[in-house]
């Protein structure tokens, strides 16, 4: 069992979640305190001392799954490695030997399973669907999805579904919202249907192949190691969770300013407490410092090029509007508008999009991005209204459309501010290459910096470092 | 009660009314079983910090509560010298000599114990909750590592000061800040979500007396609907069991289209949210 432990925490580091030393340790003591033959404890040990974000949860399930699915679950028949007729052998074509399988036999029984949500029928249903419907055969080389997809299809989910509202929904005289209720709550159970069965699946592949194998073609990129521009829809919501703390510790960043300890000594404050004292300062009061507000105003490309970063900068905008009073953001195509209204408290992220997509005017000539016009309308707009607190930060990939970059106005917005950042989404190896006008660009910046993943934004924000505002300075 | 394991830990937590999933009676009994602090993290109101109550419940302890909050220092978490006290020791005293007083007035007599300190010392095993510990900053979580690692404290003017009993520690935190690595490696860590729709209709039972299953269940399902909806803010189990109790107190038996549409701004706080639900659950449903 420990050297399987091993592996599994190998497979974890090489999925990208971060497990060191102390909490390997940690979870192999761990487990020698528990009942060692029961999936669930040993799931939720290894999981409480390996696993310390809540993003690497999914990462660490599949590999599970794959690492240990033949321990068993409590109170079910357990399953012996390796001395189970694991995949029937390949079909000869004669069908001698076996008994004709009845699908609707099955389907019964799944059905009463669904209907009474007995977990251990439907496990067993699983595994017959699975021996009987999928077809697996030893060595072959196709994913765990192919079966997947041969046993649901012979299965046929959406009838089953149809039968079990109908089972469900016979008894009692329900009202149309009830209804509705009760179909989600059908929905739920299917979905778990066909864990059991991918699951089922998996155990197989495992069983043929070894667990490494079947874990590196599971492997995914974790979500903070996924390309912003090509991220799926879902794959930005599971971003959204990790965004609201990142803008938080950018918060802190961006407002801390030269170490002073608690402020000035209060001197009336200071004597009318010592009169409790008899005269003697005993508890000298401080003044509270005053505490930095910084203003950052955002400027993102939105241009067609950049759908999905985009989606992702105004996410991240969303989230800066709840922590920063003075935030203004800007979005750029061919040319500028301020959309700072369309966020805010109160506000959901869905209509705060819609808003931008619908009443921000940032196409005036043909929707291509035009970085210069668009820097030069923002200056003569806006430019008078920046201070020296203002850190300007730019999201976008400076792709230009061969335009000329006219980066002259830049240097004047960085004159004007605190400080002027720009983050990438496109690998460094990129930038300057084809229409990209980075270089240009960067020569004005306080600094540069390549986004293209959480990660990335995350390790930006670590490691920010600003001047001091000049204000500060000249006190 | 015995925490011997994760069952009757399990046992032990639903007699008090509160209702654990697996992997939160699993982590409760590694605690206990390896003296380990537990990390708690998950949106509001799932049941983080009634989890530290009815530890305390159970066990029969006394719970001693450090509610974090930006700014929070040494002074308020850990200890503080008793200025005044030690002033009036130094004016009243004018025999001794400065060496003798000064060793008297810096002794644990002149100490105002905080929270942490007061979980170290007490004689009594207690659960120590720190709760919602994102909210301080990064350096003054530096503060807790040494009583998460060790269960002891170090003055310099005393020396260290270990636990007299151990305590079962929890902290709680809303993820509104990660976490310093430190503090995360020296803790089991548990992830509650919200539950799913047989345990939160479980919870209502055991925390709404009165409530019928049928009523129950609809509420359990209501909400789980309504997670499912991209929302400003999910509606918490706090706000489940408000909502159940306004429908008693309303005499409801029964929850319809009307009712939920009347009755939304219990699960909900934002307008939007509030519009949002009310055209996704209350017109005619999906084909
Ligand atoms: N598992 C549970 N069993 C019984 N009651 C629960 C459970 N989970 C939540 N509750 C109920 O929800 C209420 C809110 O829980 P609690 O205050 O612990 O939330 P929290 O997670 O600490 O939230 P916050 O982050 O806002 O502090 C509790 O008072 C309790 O009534
Ligand atoms: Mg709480």
């Amino acid at each position: 069992m420990l050297g399987v432990i091993t592996g599994f925490i190998d497979e974890l580091r090489a999925a990208g979640v971060p497990v060191s030393m102390v909490e390997a340790i940690d979870g192999m003591r761990a487990v020698e305190a528990i009942e060692i033959g029961e999936r669930v404890a040993l799931r939720e040990t290894l999981r409480a001392t390996l696993i310390k974000n809540q993003r690497h949860e999914r990462a660490f399930d599949t590999a599970f799954d794959v690492y240990f699915s033949t321990v068993p679950l409590p109170d079910s028949t357990p399953i012996e490695e390796g001395s189970r007729p694991d995949l029937p052998p390949p079909d000869r074509g004669d069908g001698s030997e076996r008994a004709p399988f009845d699908i609707d036999a099955l389907l019964d029984d799944l059905l009463q399973a669904l209907a009474r949500l007995d977990e251990e029928a439907m496990r067993r249903g699983a595994r017959t669907a699975v021996d009987e419907l999928a077809g697996m055969e030893p060595g072959r080389p196709v994913g765990g999805t192919y079966y997947l997809y041969r046993t649901l299809r012979r299965l046929d989910l959406a009838d089953l579904e149809a039968r079990l509202i109908e089972a469900l929904m016979e008894d009692e005289d329900l009202s149309e919202f009830d209804q509705r209720l009760l179909r989600e709550e059908i929905e739920t159970r299917l979905e778990r249907l066909r864990q059991e069965i991918e699951e089922e699946i998996r155990r197989r592949l495992v069983a043929d192949r070894g667990r490494d194998a079947v874990a590196r073609t599971l492997r995914r990129p974790l979500i903070e190691d996924i390309d912003l521009m090509h991220a799926t829809t879902r794959d930005l919501q599971e971003m959204e969770a990790a965004i609201g703390p990142l803008t938080r510790k950018l918060a802190a960043r961006l407002a801390r300013r030269r170490r002073k300890r608690a402020g000035r000594l209060d001197f009336r404050r200071t004597m009318r407490k010592s009169l409790a004292t008899g005269g003697v300062p005993a508890e000298p009061q401080f003044r509270h410092p005053r505490p930095h507000r910084p203003e950052v105003w955002l400027l993102c490309d939105i241009s067609g090029s950049m759908a999905t970063f985009s989606r992702f900068t105004l996410q991240f905008t969303h989230a800066m509007a709840t922590h920063f009073s003075k935030l203004r953001s800007f979005a750029f195509v061919d040319t500028i508008d301020e959309v700072t209204d369309f966020f805010g408290a109160g506000v959901d992220f869905g209509s705060a999009l819609q808003r931008v997509t619908t009443e921000a005017e940032v196409v005036w000539l043909d929707g291509h991005s035009d970085y210069g016009n668009s820097l030069e309308t923002f200056n003569t707009t806006y430019g008078r209204q920046l201070t020296p607190r203002t850190t300007v930060i730019i999201t976008g990939d400076a792709r230009n459309n061969y335009r000329p970059p006219r980066d002259k106005v830049l240097g004047e917005i960085a004159e004007a501010a605190r400080a002027l950042v720009w983050l990438n989404p496109e690998p460094r190896a990129y930038w300057d290459t084809g229409d990209s006008a980075m270089s240009h660009y960067a020569a004005h910046c306080t600094s540069v910096h390549e986004v293209r993943t959480l990660r990335q934004l995350e390790q930006f924000i670590e490691e920010l470092t600003l001047p001091g505002t000049r204000a500060s300075q000249n006190a | 009660m015995n925490l011997e394991s994760p069952r009757s830990v399990a046992d032990a937590l639903r007699s008090v009314d509160y209702l654990p999933d697996d992997r939160i009676s699993q982590v409760v009994f590694l605690a206990n079983r390896l003296d380990k602090p537990i990390l708690v993290e998950g949106p509001a109101g799932v049941g983080k910090t009634e989890l530290a109550k009815s530890l305390a419940r159970i066990t029969g302890r006394d719970l001693i509560r450090l509610q974090c909050y930006e700014g929070l220092d040494e002074a308020k978490a850990l200890y503080e010298w008793n200025y005044k006290k030690q002033l009036l020791r130094i004016q009243s005293d004018v025999d001794h000599d400065w060496g003798e007083i000064e060793q008297d007035i810096f002794s644990e007599e002149f100490l105002l114990t905080r929270p942490l300190l007061e979980a170290i010392r007490s004689e009594a095993p207690v659960v120590l909750l720190i709760d919602e510990v994102d909210r301080v900053e990064v350096e003054t979580e530096a503060l807790l590592l040494e009583i998460l690692s060790d269960f002891q404290v170090s003055i310099p003017e005393l020396g260290t000061m270990a636990a007299r009993t151990q305590p079962i520690v929890v902290l709680t935190s809303n993820n509104t800040r990660e976490l310093s690595e430190a503090l995360k490696r020296r803790c089991l860590f548990l992830h509650i979500d919200y539950p799913d729709a047989q345990r939160e209709q479980e919870i209502l039972a055991a925390r709404v007396p009165g409530l019928s299953e049928h009523l129950a269940a609809q509420v359990a399902r209501v909400a789980r609907s309504i997670r499912s909806l991209d929302l400003k803010k999910a509606p918490s189990v706090s706000e489940t069991i408000d909502w159940a109790r306004t429908l008693l107190a309303l005499s409801i038996d029964d929850v319809d289209e009307e009712i939920l549409g009347d009755t939304l701004h219990v699960l909900l706080k934002y307008q939007t949210d509030i519009e949002k639900a009310a055209k996704e659950l209350t017109s005619s449903p999906r084909a």
